[in-house]
């Protein structure tokens, strides 16, 4: 925290620092900068106007590619007969309209929900237990030493290996999801939590008791509120965990859900529904993911961080 | 009246590398309304010494008495300014300055009667409702000023708080805070690794070295005041920064011989 400089020595009087305005630009080879060189500099910012397209080529790319090898014969030009198969990778018109049908005449709309309901409530239930533990974790080293140990080492245990377990103990309905779920999500987000109180600058709690303030009050009135940003940013982080151990649950003794739906379809080698079940996930991640970064714009506003 | 002493102060850290004498028995007294900067090269203990006063660490062995009587942990009486990290950020800058006067359960016109003339006199009435992110360096360690001065402590425990600022800054925090200090009187505790500013500030110089970190020598600033930006031009002011400046080097020659033979 401490400054390195030996010798300097600010004369209040002094003189302006010298100005480097202009050279902050990379260096470029020869002559006057190029016009990209401004965007190819590490971190430096971009303008919105550029980032949303860009954001959108992304995808314009994948499905670019994946119309290529469905409407085009360059994959078999490339030694891939496979990849320009109806049957083994439908083109994108094909999985919209299945996708169309699914919603329309399949009852998907219900799977999508059944999945949203389970990883609402896995993610709920980890959420409530694992926020509250994570912090109590990083702020106090007795729950720290107590609790660490034994949640760092379920979090290398395979969520999908306790499958057998959970349907011996919660049957095969929707506890047993919300369990796969729960182990899946509730360790790993309980340790970033807690690394997040623990990371609370050690200055602002400081501060806090040379006015004055109880540890009940630094904890209730510092720790607490210093944590909730980084709080709801591994929530985010943890509800992508969510979506992969539900579907890996919804791949095991389930009658509804985007993932039942998903393995139904393997077993007919309807690639067109599989392919859109994953679209919809892939959507519904978004949705979510756009959700909480409005959240964290709307409840921190003193948040000097650049949207992510 | 209000005087806080050090009384054969030592601080011993148990590192990997060993233990590490933060300070080595440091004595010294800061009489009522006076503004003492402690001065030293990075890594000679200032912080620790500061954050014994504090009442934020406990030292190995000594003691800290204010008004005669000795701390024991953090209190309102001496409120502290740090050099970075030093607002609650999901606080607006009046929240802030009340935040002492609000732990004790002051009621909000009271508190307000509090930050109002504070906010004003460091020229961040406009900014009351501002959040800390939208304030610039010098800005926010005025806020952190007025934050410590709300709780009406006796004494102010500064760590580096203008280390982080610009030259230009930095010049002016620190005259403003000579006015701050001519109006409310605090006793003042100032640590800064930089010459200029702890003659510029100080009544009185403490001059630290490092390894153990040891109260080397205390230089009375006789430059009269109010001092103006002449002082700093001025032949006194030249002769004492020589003064603290040789105390220093001659430490480090003497820690470090061969570079000397070196070169
Ligand atoms: N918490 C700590 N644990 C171990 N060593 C420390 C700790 N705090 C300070 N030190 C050591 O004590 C010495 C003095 O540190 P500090 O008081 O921060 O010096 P200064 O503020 O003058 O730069 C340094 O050598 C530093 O590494
Ligand atoms: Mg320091």
């Amino acid at each position: 925290m401490i400054p390195p400089s030996s010798t300097r020595s600010s004369k209040p009087e002094g003189a302006p620092a010298p100005v480097t305005s202009a050279a902050k630009r990379p260096p470029a080879t020869a002559g006057a900068p190029r016009w990209y060189s401004r965007y190819l500099a590490a971190k430096e910012p971009i303008p919105r106007a550029l980032s949303l397209p860009l954001g959108l080529a992304s995808f314009g790319l994948v499905i670019g590619i994946w119309a290529l090898l469905a409407y085009t014969r360059v994959a078999p030009a490339l030694g891939f007969p496979n990849l320009h198969n109806p049957f083994f990778l439908p083109s994108p018109g094909t999985v919209a309209k299945t996708l169309y049908n699914m919603f329309a005449h399949e009852g998907f709309a219900h799977d999508v929900w059944a999945s949203t309901r389970r990883i609402g409530l896995g993610f709920l239930i980890s959420a409530a237990i694992g926020i509250p533990l994570g912090i109590a974790i990083g702020s106090f080293r007795v729950v720290q030493a107590f609790f660490e140990p034994i949640i760092a080492a379920v979090r290398y245990m395979p969520a999908s290996a306790f499958i057998p377990l959970l349907i011996i103990w919660f049957g095969i309905y929707e506890k047993e999801k919300i369990a796969v779920i729960f182990i899946g999500v509730f360790f790993p987000l309980t340790l970033l939590i807690a690394d997040v109180s623990a990371n609370i600058p050690k200055e602002l709690l400081n501060i806090a008791y040379t006015l004055g303030a109880s540890r009940w009050q630094v904890f209730w009135r510092v720790l607490l509120p210093a944590s909730w940003p980084g709080v709801l940013d591994n929530m985010r982080i943890g509800i992508g965990w969510a979506w992969t151990y539900l579907i890996v649950a919804e791949l095991v003794a389930a009658s509804t859900g985007i993932g039942h739906v998903i393995l139904s379809a393997s077993r007919f080698l309807q690639t067109d529904k599989i392919i859109a079940g994953i679209i919809t996930i892939g959507i519904l991640g978004l949705l979510t993911d756009a959700l909480f970064r409005w959240a964290y714009w709307l409840l921190f506003p003193y948040s000097d961080r650049v949207s992510r | 009246m209000s005087a806080i002493t050090a009384t054969d102060v030592s601080m011993v850290f148990k590192t990997r590398g060993g233990r590490v004498h933060a300070i080595d028995r440091v004595t010294l007294e800061i009489p009522d309304a006076h503004f003492a900067c402690i001065v030293g090269a990075s890594g000679c203990g200032k912080s620790t010494l500061l954050n014994v006063m504090g009442g934020l660490v406990r030292p190995t062995s000594g003691s800290v008495q204010l008004d005669g009587r000795q701390i024991h942990g953090p209190g309102t009486d001496r409120g502290m300014v740090f050099q970075s990290y030093t607002l609650f950020p999901w606080l607006r800058v009046r929240e802030n300055v009340e935040f002492g006067p609000k732990l004790k359960g002051m009621p909000k016109d009271e508190r307000r009667r509090i930050s109002r003339p504070l906010l004003e006199e460091m020229g961040l009435a406009e900014f009351a409702r501002a959040y800390p992110k939208e304030l610039s360096g010098g800005m926010k360690q005025r806020v952190a000023i007025a934050r410590a001065l709300a709780n009406d402590p006796k004494v102010l425990l500064m760590d580096e708080p203008f280390g982080a600022l610009d030259a230009l800054t930095r010049a002016a925090a620190q005259r403003f805070l000579t006015e701050i200090w001519e109006q409310h009187r605090r006793t003042i505790a100032f640590v800064t690794h930089d010459i200029d500013e702890a003659i510029f500030l100080g009544d009185t110089v403490f001059v630290m070295t490092p390894r153990p970190g040891r109260l080397r020598e205390v230089i009375p600033v006789d430059i009269p005041r109010p001092r103006t930006l002449e002082a700093l031009g001025t032949q006194r002011f030249g002769e004492l920064k020589r003064q603290i400046l040789e105390l220093i080097v001659e430490h480090e020659n003497r820690a470090l011989p061969q570079a000397t033979n070196g070169a």
